[in-house]
């Protein structure tokens, strides 16, 4: 495997993140924390792979199935409240009549 | 399956996640960015299912199936002042499982060296976000209590477990098979996660919710590295600096340091203060409060955790819409730390449909606050407080706050007398010009808005 070239992917994204993240207003920051938390649940990729390997033990299959459970869990609610969040940010509405 | 396709699947999954981020910095482009993080992670599952390795598939679909049937009702249901505890509650299940994948990876193939090290600092970080975050859910949720709770010794005490479980994990990447030392570590883990929150107040809310954030993206990350998988570590390295700079905004808007924050008990001055004789106040009824704002020109209304408690935002908005029919200037003054997460407030009040170009940050609106006839501070108490900028002994000094103040009238609406938060007295509340309206904020300014809506 190669290590060093994962460091540098590491190293590059958090730059990345550092600098697309400055630049979010603070009137968003409840919504971004949703989405940034939704998107840590990229471990259900990890969960899956526990969970679907060919002769897993029982631990592995137990400990994968509640990741799966877990991460999901994660998953679908961080980006729905998210959704459910930006909704509600309107700028001044027209005129009602 | 070839490896390329899934690998390419990855690749499009890592560019959705950044592209989503970069769609989050504005309102008018942020829905597009859940939309795109939502096909990121789509992406993400499809191309894992498409691999060869894995095989089963019942499992999954459980989990799958199960996970949707939570995940839901938690998004849909949940009333937006409970966001805080939905996004601790929601961090804990993400740290938990990057904690129990690790412990799987580990017993599995008890591996030695770089990946071991991974799956050591994975599994650390996943237990101890996870009790971590469900303890901050048990205290926003106040089924523990709020306040920080502080021993002698504590700082010495936890940083003495941290210690050895690192140790432990240390020794644990050269001699993976002892699995007692494992699980030893992993309790260390989770008792240190516990810990870490205990002497954590609910004015400290927002930094640590923040950095409990980035720490569930450090775990996914090592977790990439410790299955050799780029996309985890991109996610993973995302959300950790999202997490760690929403929490140094957050301790640079209340001019602390991490380490105060997490060390430093916010909540020790209280018995001091509480001796204090009681200091005369001018109070104001509904009534005298409407003539008052319905006289204004310029009303400056700061919303503190109190609105989000007495759930007033929308009696709040009502108030907004009655002042501006009669011409007055009414703005919203956000500071960063107010409520018990980043943008706490800014959600509220756009729940409560107030258009958020009112919603002005602290640097924005402190120029104008001399100009301002009329600062209505509700339910805010700290964030307010002149001591930050007058009293260099008191707790708070140093902290950026809005300068109500300077307003020519404040208001401030407040259950009663007891100091805030932090247990600091608020000379602001003594002032000559300051009129207390005390009651329950919802009430209150129902009382205000069915006054001026009766007489004009």
């Amino acid at each position: 495997m190669n290590y060093e070239f994962g460091v540098y992917v590491f190293v590059l994204a958090a730059f990345l993140g550092f600098e697309l993240i400055r630049k979010v207003s603070p009137l968003l920051h409840t919504p971004l924390m949703s989405l940034t938390n939704a998107i840590a649940s990229i471990s259900v990729v990890g969960a899956i792979l526990v969970s679907g390997e060919k002769d897993a033990s029982t631990l592995s299959r137990v400990l994968g199935f509640i990741a799966v459970v877990a991460a999901t869990t994660n998953l679908v609610s961080g980006f729905l409240i998210t959704d459910r969040m930006l909704k509600m940010f309107k700028k001044r509405e027209p005129a009602k009549k | 399956m070839n490896p390329g396709i899934y690998q390419a699947l990855y690749i499009i999954s890592a560019a959705s996640f950044i592209l989503a981020l970069k769609w989050m910095s504005a309102p008018a482009t942020s829905r597009r960015a859940v939309i795109s993080g939502e096909i990121g992670m789509l992406l993400a599952i499809v191309a894992t299912l498409l691999r060869q390795e894995v095989i089963s598939y019942e499992w999954i679909a459980a989990g799958l199936i199960v996970g949707s049937a939570i995940g839901v009702p938690l998004a849909m249901l949940m009333p937006m002042t409970h966001v805080p505890q939905r996004t601790a509650i929601s961090q804990a299940c993400g740290a938990l499982a990057s904690a129990l994948i690790g412990t799987a990876e580990y017993f599995r193939q008890l591996p030695h060296g770089f990946t071991m090290g991974a799956l050591v600092l994975e599994t650390l970080l996943g237990f101890l976000t996870f009790t971590a975050s469900l303890m901050a859910f048990g205290k926003l949720q106040e089924l523990l209590p709020s306040r920080p709770i502080t021993f002698r010794g504590q700082n010495f005490f936890n940083l003495g477990i941290l210690v050895i479980a690192v140790a432990l994990g240390g020794s644990l990447v050269f001699h993976p098979e002892n699995t007692i030392i494992f699980s030893i570590f992993v309790l260390l883990a989770l008792v240190f996660g516990v810990l870490m929150i205990i002497p954590i107040g609910g004015a400290d809310m927002p930094t640590v919710i923040a950095l409990l954030n980035s720490y569930a993206g450090l775990s996914a990350c090592a977790m990439g590295f410790a299955l050799d998988n780029k996309l985890l570590i991109i996610a993973g390295a995302l959300d950790g600096s999202s997490g760690l700079i929403l929490s140094i905004i957050m301790c640079r808007a209340m001019n602390r340091s991490f380490t105060n924050v997490l060390f430093g008990g916010f909540g020790q001055l209280q018995a001091a203060v509480a001796g204090q004789e009681a200091k005369p106040v001018r109070s104001a009824s509904p009534d005298e409060a409407a003539a008052i704002l319905g006289d204004a020109r310029s009303v400056v209304i700061i919303p503190g955790y109190g609105m989000a408690v007495a759930q007033a935002q929308h009696k709040i908005r009502e108030l907004h819409d009655i002042l501006i029919k009669r011409g007055v200037d009414v703005k919203f003054a956000i500071h960063p730390v107010a409520g018990r997460m980043p943008g706490h407030m800014n959600v509220l009040l756009a729940e409560a449909d107030v258009p958020y170009d009112k919603l002005i940050e602290m640097e924005d609106i402190n120029g104008e606050m001399a100009m301002t006839d009329v600062a209505l501070v509700v339910g805010a108490n700290d964030i307010v407080n002149p001591a930050a900028l007058n009293d260099p002994t008191s707790p708070i000094a140093g902290m950026p706050i809005l300068d109500a103040y300077k307003s020519r009238t404040i208001m401030v609406i407040k259950r009663g007398m007891s100091p805030g938060f932090a247990g600091i007295d608020n000379e602001l509340y003594y002032m000559d010009k300051t009129l207390m309206l005390f009651g329950d904020a919802k009430s209150f300014v129902a009382g205000i808005v069915k006054e001026l809506s009766s007489n004009h």
